[in-house]
C-alpha cells in the first residue's frame, strides 16, 4: 500500500446479503482525496452492489461506511447526495422524457444557488461541447455516447467532491471509451476523488491511482494501478470471473 | 334540444370531471407505478365536504372549492403516509390491495356518517343558459370547464418550473435515478398524493352539483371512470390523462345519444377493453413497448404454507357433514350455506389469482353469468334444476374464459383493471340485453334447488348439497395443484418470460385455468340462483369481487384449504359477533388492510 493521505471514503469489514446469499464478504476498501480509485470484478463479483452501498440503495448487514470520516450507515440515499457523493449509474439511467437540459438541471437539484447552477451549466458546455446543440432535446434520443456525457455533465452538477460511476465505459465506442476516459482524468485533476467500478481493467488501470480486484465478494488483490497492471493474477482475476482462478 | 352540440359539450363537460380523477391517477401511477383504486373514495369524499360546506355551513362558492381541495389533499396525505409509505418493501401487490382496502373503509366511514340516502348538492349558480351555437350552456358547464382547465395550467406550470414538478417528473421516469440525484421520494409521493387527492375531491364536488345529487354509489363509480380514462391515454402520462377523459366522455355521451342512458357504462368499459387488448400503453405511445410492470415472481408473497394433515381435513370435512345432525339452529345452518358458496367463489379465484397470479376484480361476474344461465334454463326451457345448474358452470367457464382472453396478454394491474371492466360489462349487458335477461326487472319464481326429482327445500338438504359440491370442487382443485398443471400455472405466475422460454404456453393454461375456475364460480352462482328464487344484474356486484378476493388473500393466494377457511371466517365471523350489516363492509376493508401489512401470505400461507 502506497501511503495516501487521509480516506475520503472508506469502506471497512462490510457484509452484505441478498436473502440468504452473502454479497460481500469481509469488503474494505479506501479512497483517498483526489484519487481514482477502480474495483475490478467479473459478473456477479459483487461490483454493483458496492455502489449501491455506497449510495445507501442497498443497507449492509454489518459493517461501517464512511465519507469524510463521518458515517454514511442509516443515510438516505438524498442524504448521502447532499453529502457530496454523485453517482454516474449504470447504463447511465437518464431520465428519457426529460430534455438535456433538464437532465443536466436534475443534477443540481440539490443546489439552491440559482445563479452558481446557470454558470455551472456553461461550463459543462465547455467540457461537453457537443451537448451544445443537444440541449432541448429529449435525453433518450441521443446515442449512447452522448447519453455518457450528460450523466457525467449531471453528475457533475452536484459539485461533489466525489463521484461514483458503475461501468462508465460499457456499450460505447472505442472513440467515445477513450473521451470518456479522458474526461475521467480532466474531472478528477479538478479535485474530484473518482470511484469507478469497471470490468474493463486494461482501460481502467490506464487512468486509476489505486485498484481493488473483486471475486464473488471478497477482495482477492489490491495496490497501486502501476503495480497491478503488471501482475498475472490481474488478468485471471477479471478473465475468468469465477472462482475457477 | 338533443342537438350534436349538445352532445359535445356535455361529453366535454363530463370528460373535464374525468380529467380532474385520471390526471392524480396518472400522476400516482407514473411515481409509484400504482393504480389508486381509493381515489373514488376520496372523490366521494369531496362530494361530502363539499355538501357539509354548502348546505351546513353556507360557505360562498370560490371558499367551497378551496375547503374541498384542502380537506380532500389531507386524505390523500393521510392515506400515502399510513396507507402505502409502510408497503414500499411489500410485494408489488401489496399497494393496490391496499388502496381497494382503503377505498372499503373510507366509503362505509361516508355512508355510516351521512347515511346511503342520496343528498342534493346545489351549485349556488343561477339556473339559466346561454345558447351557443345550436346548443346551450350553463354557468355550472362553465364552472367545469374553468376548473379543469386552471387546474391542467397549474398543473403543467408546477411540472415544468417548480423544484418539486422535476423531481416528481424525474421520480417518474427513474425512480432510482432521482434518489441518486437527491431527490426525495416520498417528498414526491406525499406531493401526488395531494395533488391527485385534491383534484379528485374537487371533482367529487362538481359532479354532485352538476346533478344535483350525491350518494355512495359514487366512489366506484368514479374510481372505473377515471381508470378508463388513465388508460386510454396510457398509464402514468398525464396530458395523455387528459385527452383519454375528454374522449371518453365524448364517447359515453354520443353512446348515450344513440342508444340511451343506460348504456353509458358500456361504452366506457368497452372502450377500455378495446384500448387495453389494442393499445395496452394507452393511445398515445407504441404498442410495443412493454407496460410499466414488475417482470418477474414478486406479485404474491412467497411463503412456506401450513401443513395440515389429511386426517386432520377429513376428521373437519366429517364434523360440518354430521353438524345437521346436531341441535343446531337454522340460521347457524344458514350462515354455513354462505360460506360454502362464498367457498366456491374463492377456490375459483384463488387459483386464478392465487396459482396462476392473474389477480381478478370482476369475479362475481362468472357468478352472475351462472346465476342466470342455470336460472333461464330451468324457467324457459324446464331443465332439471340439478343440469341447469351445471350448465350454469359450463357457460360459466365458456363465457368467462372467452371474455378474459383477449386480455391474456396483460400482466399484473392490468389483468385487475381489464378484468374489473369486464365483470362491469357482463352487469351491464346483462341489465340492457331485456329479451333474454328481463333487463333490470330481474328473474323471478327461479325453482328451488332439487335433485333426480327431489326437491332440497329443508336446510340441512341445501346445506348438503352445497357442501358436497364445494367439497368436490376443492378435492379436484388440489389434485389440479399437485399436478404437472399446476406447476405450470405457477411457473406462469412466478415468471411468465421464463415459463415461455421453458415451452409453455401462456394462453393454453391461463384458459385452463379460467376454465376451471369459471366452472366452479358459475356452480356457485347457479346454486345461489335456486336458493334466492330471484336475481338482478346487481346480485352479483363488485364488492363480492372484492370479498371474494379478501377471502382468498385471507387463506392464502392459491391456497385451497385457506379459500374454505377464509370463506368461513369472513361469512362466520361477522355472525358470531352479530356485527351490524353496515359495519360488515367496513371490516371487510380493514380486515384486508391490515392482512396486506402485516400478513401478506394470509393465514395458512401462499402456494
Amino acid at each position: 500500500m502506497t501511503s495516501a493521505p487521509e480516506p475520503l471514503l472508506a469502506l471497512s469489514n462490510v457484509n452484505t446479503f441478498y436473502g440468504q446469499a452473502q454479497v460481500h464478504f469481509d469488503l474494505s476498501i479506501t479512497v483517498a482525496r483526489g484519487h481514482i480509485v477502480c474495483l475490478l470484478g467479473g459478473n456477479a463479483s459483487g461490483k454493483s452492489t458496492t455502489m449501491k452501498i455506497i449510495l445507501g440503495l442497498v443497507k449492509p448487514r454489518s459493517g461501517e461506511v464512511t465519507f469524510d470520516g463521518a458515517s454514511l450507515i442509516g443515510l438516505s440515499t438524498p442524504q448521502i447526495v447532499r453529502r457530496g457523493i454523485a453517482s454516474v449509474p449504470e447504463a447511465r439511467r437518464l431520465f428519457a422524457d426529460m430534455s438535456v437540459r433538464e437532465n443536466i438541471l436534475m443534477g443540481a437539484f440539490v443546489r439552491n444557488d440559482r445563479d452558481a447552477v446557470a454558470r455551472d451549466l456553461e461550463r459543462m458546455l465547455t467540457l461537453f461541447p457537443k451537448l451544445g446543440q443537444r440541449l432541448s432535446q429529449r435525453a433518450g434520443s441521443l446515442s449512447g455516447g452522448e447519453q455518457q456525457m450528460v450523466a457525467m455533465a449531471r453528475a457533475l452538477m452536484s459539485r461533489p467532491r466525489m463521484i461514483v460511476m458503475d461501468e462508465p465505459t460499457m456499450g460505447l465506442s472505442p472513440l467515445y471509451v477513450d473521451r470518456v476516459l479522458e474526461l475521467i482524468r480532466t474531472i478528477n485533476q479538478a479535485g474530484v476523488s473518482v470511484f469507478m467500478v469497471e470490468q474493463n481493467a486494461s482501460l481502467a488501470l490506464e487512468i486509476a491511482h489505486e485498484a481493488y480486484v473483486l471475486q464473488t465478494g471478497r477482495i482477492v488483490l489490491s495496490g497501486p494501478a502501476r503495480t497491478l497492471k503488471d501482475d498475472s493474477r490481474v488478468r485471471d482475476a477479471y478473465l475468468g470471473g469465477s472462482e475457477a482462478a | 334540444m338533443s342537438s350534436w352540440l349538445d352532445y359535445t359539450i356535455n361529453g366535454l363537460i363530463v370528460g373535464n370531471v374525468y380529467a380532474l380523477v385520471a390526471v392524480g391517477l396518472a400522476l400516482i401511477f407514473g411515481v409509484s407505478r400504482l393504480i389508486n383504486f381509493a381515489q373514488g373514495s376520496i372523490y366521494l369524499v369531496g362530494a361530502y365536504i363539499g355538501w357539509v360546506a354548502v348546505v351546513q355551513l353556507h360557505t360562498p362558492l370560490p371558499l367551497t372549492i378551496i375547503v374541498v381541495a384542502a380537506a380532500a389533499a389531507a386524505v390523500g396525505l393521510i392515506i400515502e403516509r399510513f396507507g402505502l409509505r409502510p408497503l414500499q418493501n411489500s410485494v408489488r401487490i401489496a399497494p393496490l390491495l391496499a388502496t381497494i382496502g382503503i377505498s372499503f373503509v373510507l366509503d362505509q366511514l361516508v355512508m355510516l356518517t351521512f347515511s346511503p340516502n342520496p343528498r342534493a348538492l346545489p351549485s349556488q349558480l343561477p339556473d339559466v343558459r346561454f345558447q351557443l351555437g345550436g346548443g346551450t350552456i350553463g354557468p355550472l358547464d362553465l364552472l367545469i370547464a374553468g376548473v379543469g382547465i386552471t387546474s391542467a395550467l397549474l398543473l403543467f406550470v408546477f411540472l415544468r418550473y417548480s423544484k418539486l414538478g422535476w423531481a416528481v417528473r424525474a421520480a417518474s421516469q427513474d425512480r432510482d435515478a432521482a434518489m441518486q440525484m437527491g431527490v426525495d421520494v416520498n417528498r414526491v409521493n406525499q406531493a401526488v398524493f395531494g395533488i391527485a387527492a385534491a383534484l379528485g375531491g374537487v371533482s367529487g364536488m362538481l359532479v354532485g352539483m352538476y346533478y344535483n345529487q350525491i350518494d355512495t354509489a359514487m366512489s366506484l363509480q368514479a374510481t372505473l371512470k377515471g381508470v378508463v380514462a388513465e388508460v386510454v391515454g396510457g398509464a402514468g402520462n398525464v396530458p395523455g390523462a387528459v385527452i383519454g377523459s375528454l374522449l371518453l366522455g365524448l364517447v359515453e355521451s354520443y353512446g348515450v345519444a344513440v342508444f340511451g342512458t343506460s348504456y353509458r357504462n358500456l361504452f366506457a368499459f368497452l372502450l377500455l377493453v378495446v384500448v387495453l387488448v389494442l393499445r395496452p400503453n394507452g393511445l398515445f405511445v407504441s404498442a410495443r413497448q412493454a407496460p410499466p410492470e414488475p417482470l418477474t415472481g414478486t406479485f404474491i408473497a412467497p411463503s412456506r404454507p401450513v401443513r395440515i394433515p389429511r386426517w386432520a381435513l377429513a376428521v373437519a370435512a366429517a364434523g360440518f357433514a354430521v353438524l345437521p345432525f346436531f341441535p343446531v339452529s337454522f340460521y347457524v345452518l344458514q350462515t354455513l350455506i354462505n360460506a360454502w358458496l362464498l367457498g366456491m367463489l374463492a377456490l375459483s379465484l384463488t387459483l386464478v389469482a392465487g396459482t396462476i397470479g392473474q389477480v381478478s376484480l370482476g369475479h362475481a361476474a362468472l357468478l352472475a353469468i351462472g346465476a342466470y344461465t342455470s336460472a333461464l334454463l330451468s324457467l324457459t326451457s324446464a331443465v332439471p334444476v340439478g343440469l341447469a345448474i351445471i350448465g350454469g358452470g359450463l357457460m360459466s367457464a365458456a363465457l368467462g374464459t372467452l371474455l378474459i382472453s383477449p386480455s391474456f396478454r396483460l400482466r399484473g394491474h392490468y389483468v385487475s383493471i381489464a378484468t374489473l371492466a369486464i365483470g362491469e360489462i357482463v352487469s351491464l349487458v346483462i341489465l340492457n340485453w331485456e329479451s333474454v335477461t328481463r333487463g333490470p326487472i330481474g328473474i323471478s319464481g327461479i325453482p328451488p334447488l332439487s335433485l333426480f326429482g327431489y326437491d332440497l327445500i329443508s336446510p340441512s338438504s341445501v346445506y348438503w348439497f352445497s357442501l358436497a359440491v364445494m367439497l368436490v370442487l376443492a378435492l379436484l382443485q388440489g389434485r389440479l395443484l399437485t399436478s404437472h398443471l399446476g406447476r405450470s400455472f405457477r411457473a406462469i405466475r412466478d415468471d411468465d418470460i421464463a415459463a415461455r422460454a421453458y415451452g409453455l404456453s401462456l394462453n393454453r393454461y391461463k384458459s385452463l385455468a379460467f376454465i376451471f375456475g369459471g366452472f366452479a364460480a358459475g356452480v356457485s352462482g347457479g346454486i345461489a340462483a335456486h336458493l334466492y328464487s330471484y336475481i338482478n344484474h346487481e346480485t352479483f356486484n363488485t364488492q363480492q369481487s372484492i370479498l371474494a378476493l379478501t377471502v382468498v388473500i385471507l387463506g392464502g393466494l392459491g391456497n385451497v384449504v385457506g379459500a374454505i377457511v377464509g370463506s368461513v371466517a369472513l361469512v362466520g365471523l361477522p355472525e358470531v359477533f352479530r356485527i351490524a350489516a353496515e359495519y360488515r363492509i367496513l371490516i371487510y376493508g380493514i380486515v384486508l388492510l391490515l392482512l396486506v401489512r402485516f400478513r401478506p401470505q394470509g393465514l395458512l400461507g401462499t402456494i
